[in-house]
C-alpha cells in the first residue's frame, strides 16, 4: 500500500481521526459517543498509519507498547472506581468535583476517567492486534 | 453535564444512601485488587524481574481480603454491594455469602502458591509474553464469578476468565499448546455462547438478571415460563465448563499442553467455578427444577467419576494422568449437586474446597517431579525416593487425599457423600463413589510405584532442576490438606452453611432486597 497519495495523506488524515477520537470520548458522557467508539476510531487512526508508513514509525509514534497503554488504561479505570471508597459510598459510585477555568465552570468526574480508561483499553488492545498483524504481513 | 440539570430529580428512592465503610468494600476487594495487579504488570511488561514479586503480593492481599471477608459472612451473614449505588436489580450487585466467600478462598490461596511457584517455572520469555499479568485477571475473573450476585455478570467473570486463560495456555507457542488451546477455545466458547443464549431467554422470562430478584420471582413464573429448559441449558454450559460427562473430553486433550503452573490453576481452579455455577444456579434459582433433573445429574455424576478415573488408568503421561483425575473429581461434586440435600451439598462444597488444593499441588508435584526426573512420562520417570525422599512424602500426602484415604482431606467429603447417597435411596451412586476412589489409588499408586519406588531406570537423563520452591509451594499446601484431614470439624460447619445458604435463599434475598425493596 505504498502508493504517494496515501503516503501523503496518511499522517494528516491518522491525526484528524485521533483529534476526532478525542472529541467522540469527551462528548460521550451526554451525546452519543464515549470511550469504546473514541479507542475505536483512534486505534484505527494508528492503523491506517501503520499501513501507510510502517508499523517502526507508529511504534515510535506512540512510544509506548500498545500493550501498556492497555494496562495503564484497566489501572485508570479500577482506580476511578476506588475513588469513592473515601466518601463512603459503593464501588464505581461517580464523584463529581466542578472547577473554575478562567471564569467557566468545568465539571470533572470519575466517570470521564473511567471513560478514558475504556479509550486506552481499546486503544492500546485493537493497536496491539492491528500492528501484529501488519507486521506479519510485511515481514 | 450534571450541573446544569434543569429540573430537580430527586434519586434517593432509586439509590441506596447507606454509607459504605471500608469494611462494606471487601466485597470488591477480591476482583479490584487483581485487577489492579494485572494493570500494573501489563504496563511494566519488560521489567520481568519485578513480576514475580509483584504478582505473590498481589494474590498474598487478595488472599487477605477473603480471608476477612468469609470471617465477616460467617459473622454477619451474606455482604452485599451494588455498584455504582444504584439499588438493585438495577445496578449490579455483589453478593457474597457463605459458597462464594470460601470458594473464593480456597481459589485464591491455590493462585498464590501457584503463583509462587511459577517464580521458577515460568522463565524470563514466558514472564515477557504476559504469564503474571494474564493469571492476575484469571484471578480477577474467577473471584468475580465467585462473588457476582448478577447473572449476565457471571457470564462476563466466566469471560474474563476464559480469555486470560486462552492466553496462558498459548504461552510459548508450541504446535502442540495451538493445538491443545483449539480444541479448548473452542469447546469453552460454545459453552459460554450457550450460556449467554440462556442468560438472555432467561431475562426474556423475568426481565431481572439479579439472582436474588430471579431467586424470588421464580416460583410466580413457574406455569408461565420454560424454566425446566433453561435450568436444562444452564445444566449444559456449567457442566461443559466442569467437564461433565458426556462433554468432558476437551479436558485431556488440552490440559497436558500448557506449563504445569497453568494447568495447575487450571485442573485445581476453573473446573471448580463450573460446578460452583451449577450449584448457584440449579439449587438457589431453580430447586424444583434441579430435582427433575436429579436423575439425570445422577447418572451424568456417576459416569463422570468412572469414566474420568478409567482414563486416568490407561495413561502413560503423568499430566494426562492429573486431567482424568480432575474429570473424575468432578462427578464427585456433581454427585452431591444431583442429591440436592444439605448433606449431600455440604460433602460437595467441601469436595471443592479440598479438590481445588489437592489438585493443584499435584500438577505442582509433577512440576518438581519433571525437574527431577526429567520428563513426564511414566515409562522414564524413576527412582526419585533414593534421590528425593521428601517428595515422597508429598506425594503420598497428596495421593491419598485425591483417592479420598486418612488422614488426608479427601476422606471427609466423600463419607458425608456416601451417606448422603444412601440416605436419599441411591445406593448405586454411594457405590460410583467408593470404586471411584479404589480406582484412583490404583491410578494414583501406580503412579507413585513407577516413579517413586521403580529403581533407576537405565539411561534416563537426569536434570537437576532446585527442588526448593516446589517444596516450599508443597509444603504450604500440605498444611490445609492435613487440617481438613484431621481436624474436619470447622470445615464441614462452613460448609454446611454454605448449603443451607443456597437451599434457603431468603436470607441472601434479605440482604440483597432489605425490607422487601426494588420490587
Amino acid at each position: 500500500m505504498s502508493t504517494l497519495i496515501f503516503r501523503t495523506t496518511a499522517p494528516y488524515l491518522a491525526s484528524l481521526m485521533v483529534l476526532f477520537s478525542l472529541f467522540v470520548l469527551l462528548r460521550g458522557h451526554n451525546e452519543p459517543g464515549g470511550g469504546f467508539i473514541g479507542g475505536l476510531i483512534a486505534a484505527s487512526a494508528l492503523a491506517i498509519y501503520g499501513i501507510a508508513c510502517g508499523v517502526p514509525s507508529v511504534r515510535r509514534a506512540i512510544y509506548f507498547h500498545p500493550m501498556a497503554i492497555s494496562g495503564s488504561g484497566l489501572f485508570l479505570a479500577a482506580l476511578s472506581g476506588l475513588v469513592s471508597l473515601f466518601v463512603e459510598q459503593p464501588f464505581l459510585t461517580g464523584q463529581w468535583i466542578t472547577l473554575n477555568v478562567l471564569g467557566v465552570p468545568l465539571d470533572l468526574s470519575t466517570v470521564l476517567f473511567f471513560d478514558i480508561g475504556v479509550y486506552l483499553v481499546v486503544v492500546g488492545s485493537i493497536t496491539s492486534i492491528a500492528l501484529g498483524l501488519e507486521e506479519r504481513e510485511h515481514a | 453535564m450534571a450541573a446544569e440539570t434543569t429540573e430537580q430529580i430527586d434519586l434517593s428512592a432509586a439509590m441506596i444512601l447507606a454509607p459504605a465503610t471500608p469494611a462494606d468494600w471487601l466485597v470488591v476487594a477480591p476482583v479490584a485488587i487483581p485487577i489492579l495487579t494485572g494493570a500494573v504488570l501489563m504496563m511494566i511488561r519488560h521489567q520481568t524481574r519485578l513480576h514475580g514479586a509483584l504478582a505473590v503480593t498481589g494474590l498474598t492481599v487478595t488472599f487477605i481480603c477473603n480471608v476477612l471477608l468469609l470471617m465477616r459472612v460467617l459473622g454477619e451473614g451474606p455482604q452485599v454491594m451494588t455498584m455504582g449505588r444504584w439499588l438493585p436489580p438495577f445496578g449490579i450487585t455483589f453478593a457474597a455469602d457463605t459458597l462464594g466467600a470460601s470458594l473464593a478462598l480456597v481459589a485464591s490461596l491455590a493462585a498464590l502458591i501457584g503463583a509462587l511457584y511459577a517464580t521458577v517455572d515460568i522463565g524470563a520469555v514466558g514472564r515477557r509474553y504476559g504469564f503474571y499479568p494474564f493469571m492476575m485477571l484469571m484471578m480477577a475473573g474467577v473471584g468475580g464469578s465467585f462473588l457476582t450476585g448478577d447473572i449476565f455478570n457471571l457470564y462476563v467473570w466466566f469471560e474474563v476468565f476464559l480469555i486470560s486463560s486462552f492466553g496462558l495456555l498459548v504461552l510459548g507457542s508450541e504446535k502442540r499448546q495451538l493445538d491443545g488451546a483449539t480444541k479448548y477455545a473452542i469447546l469453552n466458547l460454545i459453552g459460554t455462547t450457550l450460556f449467554l443464549a440462556t442468560v438472555a431467554m432467561l431475562y426474556g422470562a423475568f426481565g431481572t438478571l439479579n439472582m436474588a430478584d430471579i431467586a424470588r420471582k421464580a416460583d410466580g413464573l413457574r406455569d408461565a415460563a420454560p424454566l425446566t429448559t433453561l435450568a436444562v441449558l444452564f445444566l449444559f454450559a456449567f457442566g461443559m465448563k466442569a467437564a461433565a460427562f458426556p462433554v468432558n473430553f476437551w479436558l485431556p486433550a488440552s490440559y497436558h499442553t500448557p506449563r504445569i503452573v497453568t494447568a495447575a490453576l487450571f485442573g485445581g481452579i476453573l473446573t471448580k467455578v463450573g460446578v460452583y455455577g451449577l450449584l448457584r444456579v440449579l439449587v438457589m434459582l431453580f430447586p424444583p427444577e434441579r430435582e427433575l433433573l436429579s436423575g439425570v445429574i445422577a447418572w451424568a455424576a456417576a459416569a463422570t467419576m468412572v469414566v474420568g478415573i478409567m482414563g486416568a488408568l490407561a495413561q502413560t503421561d503423568l499430566r494426562r494422568v492429573l486431567g482424568f483425575v480432575v474429570i473424575s473429581s468432578v462427578g464427585i461434586m456433581l454427585a452431591g449437586l444431583a442429591l440436592g440435600t444439605p448433606g449431600g451439598l455440604a460433602g460437595t462444597i467441601f469436595y471443592a474446597f479440598h479438590s481445588m488444593i489437592v489438585l493443584t499441588a499435584l500438577y505442582l508435584l509433577a512440576g518438581v517431579v519433571n525437574g527431577l526426573g526429567g520428563g513426564y512420562s511414566l515409562r522414564t520417570l524413576s527412582g526419585i525416593y533414593t534421590s528425593h525422599p521428601a517428595m515422597t512424602v508429598f506425594a503420598l500426602l497428596m495421593m491419598l487425599a485425591a483417592a479420598g484415604l486418612p488422614p488426608a482431606s479427601g476422606l471427609w467429603p466423600k463419607i458425608m457423600l456416601v451417606r448422603a447417597s444412601i440416605e436419599s435411596g441411591l445406593p448405586w451412586l454411594a457405590f460410583a463413589i467408593l470404586a471411584t476412589g479404589l480406582l484412583t489409588t490404583l491410578a494414583l499408586g501406580r503412579v507413585f510405584i513407577l516413579t517413586l519406588w521403580r529403581p533407576q531406570v537405565d539411561g534416563t537423563a537426569r536434570v537437576t532442576v532446585s527442588p526448593a520452591t516446589g517444596y516450599l509451594a508443597l509444603l504450604i499446601l500440605s498444611i490445609p490438606v492435613l487440617f481438613m484431614g484431621l481436624y474436619p470439624q470447622p470445615v464441614i460447619s462452613v460448609a454446611e452453611s454454605a448449603a443451607d445458604g443456597i437451599l434457603d435463599a431468603s436470607t441472601y434475598i434479605g440482604t440483597v432486597f432489605p425490607e422487601g425493596g426494588g420490587q
